[in-house]
């Protein structure tokens, strides 16, 4: 069973502009009168907390299905990662000019529509949009790549101080995972725990 | 863990990495690196008797109690005359304030003291805070947000750092990490007038502290691991008007080399060379930022600054000598003409930015005082040059070098060593010095009562490897992925007390991590310094004894300050907040289970986040009183 709501964000993601046909979703809204509940409606309203998903605890994308579980995805998805320069902000997903990719903290969400949203859209503190720049089934295969990064499988595959050499196929229960982010301003690794030198 | 072999530690280390907590690297072994006897040359044998070295009073105009500008004057001596504070009560000094800058990035800005106000700009967003020193706390008179593009903390290389403001005439003029430069008035804290100069979208910000001498501000962009073509700036200081830019590659009319520009060295003669010492085109996205620090010679009267690194890092994709970078120029300020220019590293292959600080000498050499000027190399070297000509007189290695076999004086060049080529798809090992050089941009003392010049650096090799990259506008153009590991020794940082007349250090302190801090000398006789592990220094500046530490918030990677206050006594300033490239791992989105994170820096410097953490604070001490 589909809200009305939940159908119009799925017409939205097969846009590439998708966040310009939300904020007119939205702006529509705002201008109309207090929302009356539909009569078939059973439930309330639910609101989508994080970011760039629906409410459900699950979504899919069909352009998502065809990345999962897919070595040969994330194995392109590498070698795009290095020929776009992404590498150069992200290293081997330890991060520098921008954010680690082997954590767990998802800033923007960690399923692979939300990568690929990133990727499109950009990210207002220096992520570029590349959407219309990069090929679209590219821009899926990175999302891949980036969603691998962080997989127990991945970084034990790693041999060596430069990890995300072995690119594990990210398998589809990941997408069961909205991912964690920190708290706005911070900057420290929130999940390991670090052993000092006065222990 | 004690290894007898490099390659077996390595293997050692290396295997759990990923799993497990990272661990810092071995050392690069003793046999790896030159000796100072192997390679340092100098044009004459030194002769101390001939005078005594100081900065004229042109340059360093005596001590008026103020700190008006990060290098405190054009000789950049960061020499206070100050001497309340001695090695006999040291032990006494205690924060008489410490004020939250409400920012954890890294803060590599001077605190400046101009009327009885200090002035702090911090890392992005750029906050900027006026402090009165004539009331208890020193509270605030204003605070300015320039409200930088959020954006340009994502092409910003190594941290979003700045390196200070400066004052003048009734102004504070600093830079914003977005491109611009604003001139605040120091009363009210409004803007008198901002420039555009940077543009993010091409991967340029901008960094570095200003200079500002004769009515002109002198400014530089940043961006050279972006395939940003580096400049200068000259602005009028009273309406903030473009007077003259002048780029470090491309054609002679773009450069600014004309009639005047007479270069020591026959290599750096010709036309229009900022073209033909590269593959065509490639000098427009080469690099050669002016990131670092300017410099005013008014005894000459010439504008003098370091070239960065040529881009990309990988040296494959640009045959050729990559002219003007990785070298220094001295320009008629008024109409920014070159005068001279010399090349540290031409074709550099190790990212070794020529922009760290010049300190200007009158010095004695070859039996007679000559007008110099004291550069401290990224490549290792320290280079005595003679300011009316630009000609190396002697360059002696002060850190771990094996990049390269010393400086050929006759014809100025550096001698590579080719074992340490960079090469795609092969690691070269053990390069020394690394990425960030033997010193990085924090800049060192001079103190004319030792006639020592105090080195804050590191001591940090690295393995490098190529690799193809593409030009994307506004993205990375840096094509090498670097893994740095601690330099002989195993102590990352140290501090050096050079003697550079006798072209040998006095003394060394060494230090756990990279000395990332600048240093201050006093005529008390200290030098002042902080270390990225959070602690705050005071040493003897004839011996290098520790005589005081404190320990602070964060690590500190600032520049130290020392001034009179309003009641007459002597205060030292200094900015804590860790960050920066050798900080990233801390101050930065960064996972230390990733050694080529940060470019590189990431593998040596993994241990740092259980030493330090992130934060923001300026701190004034004094003695009781």
């Amino acid at each position: 069973m589909f809200s009305p709501s939940r159908i119009e964000i799925l017409a939205c993601t097969e846009i590439l502009a998708c966040a310009v046909l939300l904020t007119g979703c939205q702006r529509a809204a705002s201008d109309l009168p207090p929302p009356v509940q539909p009569k078939q409606a059973a439930a309330v309203i639910t609101s989508a907390l994080v970011p760039g998903m629906a409410h459900g605890a699950s979504s899919s994308d069909p352009r998502a299905d065809a990345v999962y579980d897919n070595a040969q995805a994330v194995a392109e998805g590498k070698r795009l990662f290095n020929q776009y320069n992404c590498s150069g902000c992200h290293s081997n997903g330890g991060g520098g000019m921008g954010p680690a990719l082997m954590d767990d903290e998802w800033i923007y969400g960690a399923r692979l529509e939300q990568i690929h949203n990133t990727l499109v859209q950009g990210r207002p503190n220096g992520m570029p949009a590349w959407g219309g720049k990069i090929p679209d089934p590219q821009l899926w295969e990175l999302a891949a790549y980036v969603r691998s990064m962080s997989l127990p499988e991945t970084i034990d595959a790693a041999n060596g101080p430069t990890p995300s050499q072995a690119p594990a196929p990210v398998p589809r229960k990941v997408a069961q995972d909205s991912g964690w982010s920190p708290p706005p301003g911070t900057t420290n690794n929130f999940t390991d725990v670090i052993k000092g030198p006065g222990q | 863990m004690r290894c007898k072999t490099t390659r077996l530690c390595l293997l050692l280390v290396s295997l759990p990495l990923a799993a497990a907590a990272p661990t810092v690297p071995a050392p690069v072994p003793d046999s790896e690196v030159f000796s100072r006897e192997q390679i340092g040359h100098a044009l004459a044998a030194p002769t101390p008797q001939a005078g005594h070295t100081a900065a004229s009073p042109a340059n360093a105009p005596p001590d008026d109690g103020q700190w008006t500008m990060p290098a405190k004057n054009y000789a950049s001596t960061r020499f206070s005359s100050l001497k309340e504070i001695t090695p006999q009560n040291v032990a006494q000094l205690t924060p008489l304030l410490s004020f939250s800058l409400a920012v954890n990035k890294g803060q590599e800005a001077a605190p400046i003291v101009a009327d009885n106000t200090m002035y702090v700009v911090t890392a992005y967003p750029n906050f900027v805070y006026a402090l009165d020193l004539t009331k208890p706390g020193a509270p605030l008179k204003w605070r300015f947000a320039p409200k930088p593009v959020p954006a340009s903390q994502g092409i910003a290389c190594c941290d979003v750092v700045n390196r200070g403001g400066t004052v003048d005439h009734g102004k504070y003029i600093f830079n914003t990490l977005d491109g611009q430069t604003i001139a605040l008035d120091v009363k009210t804290g409004l803007p008198l007038w901002r420039t555009r100069l940077g543009n993010i979208n091409v991967g340029e910000t901008i960094t570095m502290a200003p200079l500002v001498a004769q009515g002109h501000v002198y400014v530089g962009n940043s961006g050279g691991e972006l395939g940003v073509r580096g400049w200068l700036a000259a602005l009028d200081e009273e309406t903030g008007k473009l007077l003259w830019r002048a780029y470090s590659t491309g054609p002679d009319r773009d450069v600014l080399i004309g009639p005047q520009f007479k270069p020591f060295y026959p290599a750096d003669r010709g036309t229009d060379l900022g073209v033909s010492s590269w593959p065509p085109q490639a000098w427009q996205i080469g690099g050669g930022t002016v990131w670092g620090w300017v410099t005013y010679d008014a005894e000459l009267n010439n504008v003098i600054y370091g070239v960065a690194n040529p881009g990309p890092w990988n040296q494959e994709q640009r045959p050729g000598d990559n002219k003007w970078t990785a070298g220094i120029f001295a320009r008629d300020p008024a109409s920014g003409a070159a005068r001279w220019y010399y090349q540290f590293s031409p074709h550099d292959e190790h990212d070794y930015d020529g922009v760290n600080e010049q300190l200007l000498l009158d010095m004695p050499f070859g039996g007679q005082m000559r007008k110099v000027l004291v550069h401290i190399d990224r490549n290792g070297y320290v280079y005595v040059i003679d300011r009316h000509t630009g000609q190396v007189l002697s360059a002696d290695p002060f850190g771990p070098v094996n990049s390269s076999k010393g400086v050929d004086l006759q014809s100025g060049r550096l001698i590579v060593n080719e074992d340490k080529t960079t090469h795609v798809g092969r690691i070269t090992h053990d390069i020394c010095p690394t990425a960030s050089g033997a010193k990085d941009w924090n800049p060192s003392s001079f103190s004319p009562d030792t006639g020592l010049i105090y080195i804050p650096h590191e001591n940090i090799c690295m393995d490098w490897q190529n690799m193809e990259v593409n030009y994307i506008a506004g993205t990375p153009y840096v094509g090498a992925e670097v893994h740095m590991k601690p330099g002989p020794g195993g102590n990352r940082g140290q501090l050096t007390a050079w003697d550079p007349v006798n072209r040998r250090p006095a003394w060394i302190v060494k230090e756990n991590f990279p000395i990332w801090s600048a240093t201050a000398a006093t005529a008390g006789g200290l030098v002042f310094y902080g270390t990225m592990d959070g602690w705050f220094k005071a040493v003897d500046a004839g011996s290098g004894k520790l005589l005081w530490k404190y320990k602070m918030d964060s690590g500190v990677i600032g520049q130290p300050v020392s001034y009179r206050g309003p009641d007459g006594h002597q205060y030292i300033a200094v900015l804590s907040g860790v960050g920066g490239w050798s900080g990233a791992v801390v101050s930065g989105p960064v996972d230390p289970r990733d050694g080529s994170a940060a470019l590189g820096f990431v593998n040596v410097m993994s241990d740092l986040p259980k030493y330090s953490t992130a934060g923001g604070t300026l701190y004034v001490f004094s003695l009781p009183h």
